[in-house]
């Protein structure tokens, strides 16, 4: 699973304790996870449950800014506060209790507010690897976003209200080349194989061979053979459904038959049959890259370009002069003999060797053309980008602050979404009516027991101006308002602790840049147990 | 900020607006009253299956939202690879066992919570003991278990003249994980579909076949099953059988594995890739655990408050790729081995008496069935006779001969009564055999 684990069998504590998880990011994810700091805004319990899936797979340090002291409220929903600690800072104590989860973290806090540390220390943030705000309000969100977004610092601003949440992401730019893809897409390049490849495909008679030889051929080279046959026959490469299905009947044909004329069910030639359609379409560019190598920061590089960016052209450079991606050097298991089996892989391994050589070699050209020093990227990076090469991915986000400030440049969006009666976007922007409820009356609509009824007229004031700063004609329904003041600004903790789990695991993809993270918002709804996504 | 600064506690104020107000969307039988929180408090019983990786979360969500009387079932003790994610461990607790570390560490945190442990096996307790629970939450890493609990509780409905007794019915909500995924579904027992009518979600087990390792490996994990299944017996290195939390065995297995494969040609063979082979792991990670376990317990609030609609029936979480989750509702089968009605005839259909009954034992163990080790008696007028039962070795080594007899030569016809015990089960299954190709001669 991960080619970088360690040889020996001299296991330390330290491995034996992140075992399970280093076997989804691998200790080249730890290390990235063990150097990153991250900051949490406020003390909730969204807040602790984010940090406590953080924690204990070892973030390296933590620092939580919180001026509130810790509440009765607080602690019977919180498992990071305590019944002793009413009075006391909150960020103190939830830090205290966080800490004792697991010794390799280091953590910190401020007890101060938001608004005090950005005035009084406008680079505060700089140093972060991830910033996380929960429960903040519309004007602290309007701030921390512009801050944030100049300073290229990751924000991810949540929720945890009644029965909903939301988390939303804000990044200038993540790329990943690890997105670990359920399904890798691996090609075969046996439309145009390379030389070492079509002499050994070509080396095979499959009509001379006995039938345990016959059953124990590769499938790769059995594809081969019945499309170099289509070929001949059609003039062509097989495109079309029926083109496909006209050469999954020639490979059928192929199999060889018993003394009453039925196939043996050979199995490698089943797999060449399923392989038809990916294994002949998997040597195409995915669109998701072709657009990558025409992104600005691939195409014009600077004197600044990331080492990914350097990749991405010097990868750009290798498909237009190949017509295709860099092998990964991987073969799925197969029905076939060792010999043929490690031949083959080992004929696909070299050529993948050779591609990353050849790319490396125009990386090496653009670093010193672009200044920057040849060792600022070396050969092992260049073999992993050309690896994953079909799967890179990149992540752009809006900025927050552009959306809430200026009339929404998304505005048509979540107007069309909104028409939809099923879409969850209503849920959005309750949340965000939320957001200007708070910062305008100081409390949550709803949160004393005898405002609820007037809550419900304030709170539609509030959506009703939102929504037509967005230019949507649609109206929240009264319901949904009531439900959200019914809910009074409580946090229920296993709606915190669900939504919790899944930043902390966006997080930890921000940190290690392996996995995708969502783009930009998601939606929890606890009653239908459902999660969606939408591109603001 | 707040100025009601009346007396009354702030405890669980959240969880009071929840259930004390009305809402336009909750479920017609809910009548907001702070009678809820006190049956959820006092009254409300619930039993968590597994202290691990979701059996931590899950104590403690519950007792965060509400619950304060809960029982905890875990037959394992405290490894170091559990602290990445199972919080209620330190390093100090490494071998104690996992249910009394967890209850203890609850109970002192939070304030009225009475968890009590049981360091056993789930097959321990009778009828009697899973009862008094109002809710079961399972987080378990083993599908025989599930389907044990599964059929624990189906076997605890009541049904006055085929009628479901409602009050019988012991709702079961199971959480599973595997890496970055998970699943959270709500059983009702009798009412939706159980464990066993859904078998084919699992995903079915990696196993390579035999002829594979021996002769055509390709894979590391080809190389390592063999030193697993074939070198290991035959050498016997240690004198005994393997045990993956021994590190001389798996050096063992590690230093074979790869001889093998630098013989075949084959890469790849690690240190980290035998333990995982060799102990069958699953990669794990605090972020799943933690949505798993807090999507059950929120469904387990909805159950005891009636507060709105619970998961009908089955939500599949996914984070390799953005937030995706996915629910649907699984289907109830008639025919259910487990939860079909007890008063309605179950069948095994086979061809004809000519089969011979290890291939009914093989039936068992495939198709609907997925029986692990199935122990067969015949129901006869005059009396019951043990046709074959294999985990009882003196029993096995008397009925041994019965597998390679027909049916028809141990004088079983069309309608005998089977009684068959399993390990997926806590009470034996009675089912009639039935012939498909009816003989006319006998
Ligand atoms: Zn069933």
């Amino acid at each position: 699973m991960d080619s970088n684990s360690p040889k020996s069998p001299e296991q330390s504590e330290k491995i034996k304790k992140y075992d399970r998880q280093l076997r989804l990011w691998g200790d080249h994810g730890q290390v990235a996870l063990e150097n990153a700091h991250i900051c949490l805004i406020n003390v909730t319990v969204l807040g602790t449950e984010i940090l406590k899936s953080l924690v204990l797979p070892g973030i390296g340090s933590f620092t939580i800014v919180d001026s509130g002291k810790v509440r009765e409220e607080d602690v019977s929903a919180n498992f990071f506060l305590d019944g002793e600690s009413i009075g006391k800072s909150k960020a103190e104590v939830a830090t205290f209790f966080l800490l004792e989860l697991n010794p390799d973290v280091h953590g910190d806090y401020i007890d101060e507010s938001l608004q005090r540390i950005i005035e009084n220390n406008p680079s505060f943030f700089n140093s972060f690897s991830v910033v996380v705000g929960t429960a903040l309000t519309e004007s602290e969100i309007i701030l921390l976003s512009s801050i944030l977004w100049d300073l290229k610092v990751p924000l991810v601003i949540c929720r945890s209200y009644g029965f909903t949440g939301m988390a939303r992401l804000q990044i200038k730019e993540h790329t990943v080349i690890e997105s670990h893809p359920d399904n890798h897409n691996i090609s075969f390049r046996l439309i145009n194989p390379f030389p070492s490849l079509k002499s050994y495909l070509e080396s095979f008679n499959l009509d001379s061979m006995e039938l345990k030889d016959h059953a124990h051929v590769p499938f790769v080279v059995i594809l081969y053979k019945y499309l170099q046959d289509f070929i001949k026959l059609h003039g062509t490469i097989p495109k079309t459904y029926k083109d496909k299905e006209i050469l999954r009947d020639l490979i059928r044909k192929g199999m060889k038959v018993d003394e009453n004329g039925l196939p043996y069910l050979e199995q490698n030639f089943e797999e060449a049959i399923k392989a038809v359609n990916y294994a002949l379409s998997s040597d195409s560019i995915p669109s998701e890259i072709s657009k990558l190598l025409n992104d600005d920061n691939c195409v014009n590089l600077t004197t600044k370009s990331k080492p990914f960016w350097v990749m991405s052209n010097a990868l750009k450079y290798f498909v237009e002069k190949e017509g295709c991606l860099p092998l990964r050097g991987t073969l799925p298991d197969m029905t076939t003999e060792t010999k043929h089996y490690v031949n083959l892989q080992q004929i696909y391994r070299v050529q993948a060797s050779k591609d990353a050589e050849d790319v490396y070699r125009t990386v090496q050209q653009l670093l010193r053309q672009l200044n920057q020093h040849t060792d600022s990227i070396s050969e092992q990076d260049v073999k992993l980008f050309c690896k994953y090469s079909s799967d890179l991915r990149i992540i752009r986000s809006s900025c927050i602050s552009q959306e809430y400030i200026d009339k929404p440049y998304n505005s048509s969006y979540i107007a069309s979404q909104l028409d939809d009666p099923d879409s969850m976007m209503e849920l959005y922007i309750i949340l965000r009516g939320i957001e200007r409820f708070y910062s305008e009356y100081k409390e949550y609509p709803g949160e004393l027991d005898d405002h609820v009824e007037p809550d419900i007229v304030k709170l539609k004031a509030c959506l009703c101006k939102l929504l037509t700063e967005i230019g949507s004609s649609t109206l929240i329904k009264d319901d949904l308002i009531h439900e959200f003041c019914r809910y009074g600004g409580s946090e229920l903790h296993s709606v915190s602790s669900f939504l919790g789990g899944c930043i902390a695991q966006e997080v930890i993809k921000l940190i290690t840049h392996q996995y995708i993270p969502f783009n930009n918002t998601i939606i929890y709804n606890a009653v239908t147990s459902s999660v969606v996504t939408f591109c603001l | 900020m707040n100025a009601d600064g009346n007396n009354k506690t702030r405890q669980f104020i959240y969880l009071r607006k929840i259930l004390e107000r009305a809402g336009p969307f909750c479920h017609p039988d809910f009548e907001p009253s702070p009678e809820i929180l006190n049956f959820i408090s006092n009254d409300c019983k619930i039993l968590v299956i597994g202290a691990g990786g979701l059996g931590c979360e899950l104590l403690k969500n519950l007792g965060l939202m509400g619950v304060k009387n809960m029982h905890v079932i875990d037959m394992d003790t405290i490894d170091l690879s559990n602290l990445n994610r199972q919080f209620l461990f330190r390093l100090n607790d490494i071998g104690k066992s996992k249910a009394e570390v967890a209850a203890k560490f609850i109970n002192e945190k939070i304030p009225g919570c009475k968890v009590e442990a049981h360091f056993n096996k789930i097959q321990d307790f009778d009828e009697d003991f899973y009862r008094q629970f109002t809710i079961v939450i399972c987080g378990l890493d083993s599908i025989v278990a599930r389907r044990w609990i599964n059929a624990m509780l189906v076997s605890l409905l009541i049904y006055d003249d085929e009628k479901l007794n409602q009050a019988s019915v012991i709702p079961l909500v199971d959480g599973g994980t595997e890496g970055f995924k998970g699943n959270v579904r709500v059983i009702l027992p009798g009412l939706t579909a159980c464990i066993e009518c859904t078998l084919d979600l699992f995903p079915p087990q990696v196993t390579y076949p035999l002829c594979t390792i021996a002769s055509t490996p390709r894979l590391p994990e080809h190389c390592i099953e063999f030193v697993k299944i074939v070198q290991w017996s035959k050498e016997n290195p240690f004198d005994t059988i393997i045990d993956g939390d021994d590190p001389n065995h798996i050096n063992w297995i590690f230093e074979k594995a790869q001889e093998r494969a630098s013989l075949f040609g084959i890469s790849g063979v690690s240190y980290r890739l035998v333990q995982g082979v060799i102990k069958n792991i699953i990669p794990a990670v605090a972020s799943t655990n933690a949505v798993i376990a807090a999507a059950c317990v929120t469904e387990a609030f909805k159950l005891a408050s009636s507060c709105c609609a619970t998961l009908n029936n089955y939500m599949m979480f996914n984070d390799v790729d953005g937030v995706y989750t996915y629910t649907y509702e699984a289907e109830k089968k008639d025919d259910c081995i487990v939860c079909s009605p007890a008063f309605r005839p179950k069948y095994v259909d086979v061809p004809h008496d000519g089969m011979k009954l290890s291939e009914i034992i093989e039936y068992l163990s495939e198709n609907q069935y997925q029986m692990k080790n199935p122990g067969i008696v015949a129901v006869f007028p005059e009396k019951n006779r043990t046709l074959y039962i294999s985990n009882v070795p003196s029993i096995e080594k008397t009925t041994k001969d019965n597998l390679k007899k027909t049916l028809k030569e141990l004088n079983l016809i069309n309608g005998t009564k089977l009684i068959i015990t399993d390990s997926t089960r806590p009470l034996p299954l009675e089912i009639i055999l039935r012939f498909s190709e009816i003989n006319n001669e006998t």
